[in-house]
């Protein structure tokens, strides 16, 4: 494994370098919050790990994107004829974010990138995006990512992992994208491989202690029963509280739904796709009136069924939760995925 | 999957709708009609192909999309017909077209019915309401190739003598004896139905059937499967041998936007048929 040795002054001059060929995004401080965004010129990303308030999935995903146009003006010769509208795709790197949040990119990626259908907009985004990840060194009282197949330094789905050292950090090159990514940063300076790997495995150790990873245990969710779950009288509880705001799927990392509309400005029809949330009784609305989850309590039964048990069963690749806590942080009357999960993972069913 | 069709889906045409001429408009009942489609590529037009009970994603351009089932049979190619309803934003729009108006559709897309399984085997059609339109596209095919088949059966339910659907179509082939057929209509305030007047599964009481060799494919509004299936189990025929077309809020129509999920399922991609002995544990299939 070649780690690279980057010295923290010369930080945001790679950074700069990398700007010739790299779009870059990373989390900054909006006001109170951190938001990751595309940064312009002399805007840096902040190495703090803070939680963003989105995750960043909006960078292969936009919360809201213009898929196809075309133009209504019988004078144009390809009047009426929908196209995919021109996007850039060159290349970009996210800087800075947490390994559970590259780990959902790859979550999501099981949904966009199938045999069937290739979703040409996410998996554009994503070949063209080189992710630059920051292990956590001190996990949040919210961090659960050792529960859910990730963690402070887990290296999946990213293509470099940045630790940090005081006043370096190292870089672990995980593939090929990476080390060109670091290349064109002009940091090439190949750290001692066994003393890094040393230093990196202790750090690591500390942050993992700060978790406790027996808080939340998923390890019977796939051996449960669909209908037991399904059908058990804990839901009526759960989601008592919901009030369906659908902070819980914006922030989530890997939610991926999203709701296909069209708007017409005289002679302009434009067909955008934006972020959707099955917490709201629209989303399964039919013109007939008839409404498959009209309920609040079968909605939030879907979305953690869906998370914890349907995602499981259908993919075999764990949670379709990463740990990030973000719903537990940002839910207005407290519903707490964890607590669900363990609800869920250590049901019995009734006894009729 | 054929690694020809496997290309076509790699592309952006996932998203992008190609143009159709609507060729006619047939009136149904009122609030319903039916729509004759035609790719305007002559080369897309020769290409498309689809399977009894697929749909199809279907925009008025500027207004939006819809996904539509094909009522068309695969066995008569060229036209491309949808049997709408008028209800919500895209399908008013659509009723405001004439002939010769351009729409645009994407697909087709879903699994449809196992028209293979069934040949050799006694085939049993339960509909209620707009449900027949996947369901003619099935009974067409059947027809076409009636030899392929055993006994025919088709159980339809409508709300009252007026709103039969493919009326003059079913009347037309009231004299074939390959065919059994079972009408029911919900309530009849005019006084001109001769036939059974009741919910769809009182027409059960009537029929025999061997449940060894009865294949059954079911299509309705949301309330119909789950009585139509009780009476099917009383006629012991085995869960493996129902298939339930479903439908859901279908957006994107090929397994992205989440709309339509069914328990692990998409609706879209691995319906809208489903065989119900793959969904006896997901209680909110039908």
């Amino acid at each position: 494994m070649k780690v690279i040795k980057i010295d923290k002054q010369n930080w945001t001059g790679g950074i700069d370098k990398s700007r010739e060929n790299y779009q870059i995004f990373g989390p900054v401080k909006d006001k109170e919050h951190f938001v990751f965004k595309k940064l312009n010129l002399k805007e840096y990303p902040d190495m703090e790990n803070a939680l963003s308030v989105l995750s960043p999935k909006s960078i292969l995903f936009p919360q809201s994107e213009k898929i196809l146009a075309a133009s209504l003006d019988e004078s144009q010769d390809d009047h009426h004829i929908m196209k995919r509208v021109a996007t850039d795709y060159s290349p970009r790197a996210v800087i800075g974010i947490m390994p559970c949040d590259a780990k959902a990119v790859q979550l999501v990626k099981l949904n966009f990138d199938t045999d069937d259908y290739r979703d040409p907009y996410w998996c554009d985004a994503y070949e063209a995006t080189t992710f630059v990840g920051l292990a956590v060194n001190k996990p949040s009282i919210y961090d659960f990512t050792l529960s859910m197949g990730s963690g402070p330094f887990a290296e999946e789905g990213l293509d470099v992992l940045l630790v940090d050292c005081k006043d370096h950090f190292l870089a672990k090159v995980l593939s090929e994208k990476g080390d060109a990514f670091l290349k064109a940063s002009g940091f090439t300076s190949e750290a001692d491989a066994d003393k890094s790997a040393k230093l990196i495995n202790e750090i690591k150790n500390q942050a993992e202690k700060a978790i406790d990873a027996e808080k939340v245990k998923t390890e019977k969710l796939k051996e449960k029963s669909l209908l037991e779950l399904h059908g058990a009288s804990f839901w009526e509880d759960l989601s008592f509280s919901c009030i369906n705001c659908g902070t819980c799927t914006f922030v989530c990392p890997t939610c991926w739904c999203f709701d296909i509309q069209d708007e017409t400005k005289g002679k302009k029809a434009v067909r955008f796709r934006n972020w959707d949330s099955c917490m709201s009784p629209l989303f399964t609305l039919h013109a007939s009136s008839h409404n498959p989850r009209a309920e609040k309590v079968q909605r939030v039964r879907q979305r953690f069924m869906h998370k914890l048990k349907y995602f499981v069963d259908k993919y075999d690749q764990g949670t379709m939760c990463v740990g990030c806590g973000r719903c537990v942080v940002h839910c207005p009357v407290n519903i707490d995925i964890r607590e669900i999960c363990n609800t869920m993972n250590s049901y019995e069913a009734e006894q009729a | 999957m054929e690694p020809e069709v496997q290309q076509k889906n790699k592309t952006d045409l996932v998203f992008q709708p190609q143009l159709a001429r609507i060729e006619r408009i047939l009136p149904q009942i009122s609030g319903h009609r039916l729509f004759q489609l035609k790719l305007i590529n002559e080369e897309a037009a020769e290409q498309f192909s689809h399977l009894c009970g697929q749909f199809i994603e279907l925009t008025v351009i500027g207004v939006g999309e819809a996904p539509i089932s094909i009522s068309s049979p695969p066995s008569r190619p060229g036209t491309i017909e949808i049997c709408v309803r008028k209800a919500g934003v895209v399908t008013s729009a659509l009723f405001k077209l004439h002939p010769g108006d351009q729409v645009a559709i994407r697909g087709p897309f879903g699994n449809g019915f196992p028209l293979d399984e069934l040949k050799g085997k006694d085939v049993m059609l339960i509909a209620g309401g707009l449900g027949l339109a996947p369901l003619r596209s099935l009974l067409l095919s059947i027809l076409d190739d009636r030899a392929s088949f055993k006994d025919l059966v088709l159980m339809y339910g409508s709300r009252n003598p007026n709103d039969i659907l493919f009326k003059y179509e079913l009347l037309g082939m009231m004299n074939r004896t390959d065919i059994k057929y079972f009408f029911s209509v919900d309530s009849d305030d005019e006084g001109i139905w001769k036939q059974y007047v009741g919910v769809v599964t009182g027409l059960f009481e009537r029929i025999e059937v061997n449940p060894e060799t009865t294949f059954c494919a079911l299509c309705g509004p949301p309330i119909m499967y789950r009585f139509v299936i009780q009476e099917l189990k009383k006629k012991k025929i085995p869960m493996d041998q129902i298939f339930v077309s479903l439908e859901r809020m279908m957006k994107c129509g090929v397994g992205k936007c989440g709309h339509c999920t069914i328990g692990k399922y998409y609706c879209c991609t691995d319906g809208p048929v489903f065989r119900y002995s793959d969904i006896l544990d997901i209680k909110e299939a039908v």
